[in-house]
């Protein structure tokens, strides 16, 4: 049987800040149910290509694959790849879920509000349809009695959890988290990774930029290391983790203990 | 001064004042409005968008109000084509040009406001709407506006109060507002201490009236709790 067709696949993909080349031609695939933890030290890339892939930031050569259709891009004037179809990435952006490092939730609406707002603009779901989904996923992520208080009143823990809720309610088909912890209190980290952990339990397609040694062992089924804007190892938890082959590598596994 | 004497007068300056407020509330809301497309427009990330508001913001700034009155009031009547023109039922009057001015002048204002506050909305919170799916014109109605709307409301009141008393300047064109209906009665009275004085008193109450106005909203749009996260 021919393998099936990857969720999301990126081929080549460079990002240059004028002569710095951040990322030197990445590709990865994942498939429905993989969890791929992106490690790396800072300035790596690994952010960078994240946000590349929803073109949060757009690279300038690559292409981008979701569930087998590619993203239309077009070169812009500065050399950058842009989206060429507006309704297309869109559509793409409300299939990939993104989680912020800074959560990112609106301060003047409620957390309902929050969670509502794109599957009622974007999904054209009607208020009571976004309501009562809204409010199933409050209660997956243990926040169900913060519905209506504001981000502000919540703290750091449970903005992350309202802000994955939020991503939850476009039932994206991929989730980029974006070092979803690193931004908050050692003491509300893991309330928020048991969260990101039922979620790979699901069976959920996801990528993961994370500081987070352990817990990356733990629910990753692959596991990249980027190094100066390429991918220095590939493989199994236990591979990278456990039996690095790159000088690169094992110095950053060794020091991440 | 006596109280009969305030008493014959009141009614001059509440209409005085009637007419203050519908100079300074026309303008303030149609300058609103008119500053929406400017602002935007400032705040855009293409040179070129940037750049067409920037000469009418430039001179509306950059003149005062009195010359830009004297240059609609006395002005434009100078020229045929205009007296020719539909807009001259309404350039020959002063009420009319003085609603026109202010607006256009309070526009510019408003504009550099929403301008520092659509720059001051984080963009993450921008880049999460997108990432959700929302296209540029939902992100920028539903997000980017509300979330502007709410840190530069306290900049804005501080501009209507400041039209308040910048419309005492139509009594140079022979309007009857709260300025020039004080200078009228205190013509007629010689009472110029005393009758200046009610004028200003006025002011006060309305000033005030507009200051909590403002309070109960940036209240109810919970203001405060959006600030420094």
């Amino acid at each position: 049987m021919a393998e099936a067709m990857p969720a999301l696949e990126i081929r080549n993909l460079h990002k240059r800040y004028g002569e710095l080349e951040v990322l030197k031609g990445i590709s990865l695939s994942a498939h429905d149910g993989d969890v791929i933890s992106i490690l790396g030290s800072s300035g790596s890339g690994k952010s960078t290509f994240l946000r590349c892939i929803n073109l949060l930031e757009n690279p300038n050569e690559g292409e981008i694959m979701v569930a087998g259709e590619q993203l239309k891009l077009k070169q812009a004037k500065s050399g950058e790849l842009v989206a060429a179809d507006a309704k297309q990435i869109n559509r793409v952006r409300s299939e990939i879920g993104f989680v912020f490092q800074n959560f990112n939730l609106w301060p003047h609406m409620t957390v309902l509000d929050n969670i509502i707002e794109a599957p009622r603009r974007v999904r054209g779901q009607s208020k009571a349809e976004a309501t009562e989904m809204a409010e199933a996923l409050l209660a997956k992520v243990g926040i169900a009695d913060k519905r209506h208080a504001y981000p502000a009143q919540l703290s750091g823990g449970q903005q992350q959890r309202a802000a994955i809720a939020r991503t939850l309610a476009m039932q994206p088909k991929v989730i980029l988290f974006d070092e979803p912890t690193s931004a908050l209190d050692p003491e509300m980290v893991q309330e928020v990774l048991a969260v990101i952990r039922s979620l790979a339990d699901e069976g959920r397609t996801m990528l993961l930029v994370t500081h987070e040694m352990n817990f990356a062992k733990q629910v990753s089924s692959e596991v990249v290391f980027l190094h100066q804007g390429q991918v220095e190892e590939q493989g199994t938890p236990e591979e990278v983790f456990d039996n690095p082959q790159s000088a690169r590598c094992k110095q950053f596994m060794s020091s991440h203990r | 001064m006596s109280w009969e004497l305030l008493i014959k007068w009141l009614p001059d300056f509440l209409e005085g004042a009637w007419l203050t407020l519908q100079l300074v509330g026309v303008s303030v809301i149609a300058g609103l409005l008119f500053a929406l497309p400017l602002g935007i427009a400032r705040a855009s990330r293409h040179p070129l968008v940037r750049a067409l508001p920037y000469g009418y913001i430039f001179f509306f700034r950059g003149t005062p109000l009195l010359v830009q009155l004297f240059l609609v009031y006395y002005g434009l009547a100078q020229f045929e084509v205009i007296r020719q023109s539909f807009l001259w039922t309404y350039l020959r009057d002063p009420y009319w040009c003085a609603v026109i001015t202010m607006t256009m002048h309070t526009a510019a204002y408003i504009a550099e406001i929403l301008r520092g506050a659509i720059q001051s909305v984080p963009q993450g919170e921008v880049e999460a709407a997108r990432a959700l799916g929302m296209s540029r014109s939902q992100t920028l109605w539903h997000i980017l506006l509300p979330r502007a709307a709410r840190i530069g409301l306290p900049a804005y009141s501080n501009e209507v109060i400041l039209m308040l008393k910048a419309s005492a300047l139509a009594s140079t064109i022979t309007l009857l507002e709260l300025t020039g209906m004080a200078r009228k009665v205190a013509a007629r009275t010689y009472m110029y201490e005393e009758m200046f004085l009610v004028a200003g008193v006025i002011y006060l109450i309305i000033a005030f009236a507009l200051m909590q106005g403002f309070k109960q909203l940036e209240r109810w749009l919970r203001v405060d709790a959006c600030q420094g996260r």
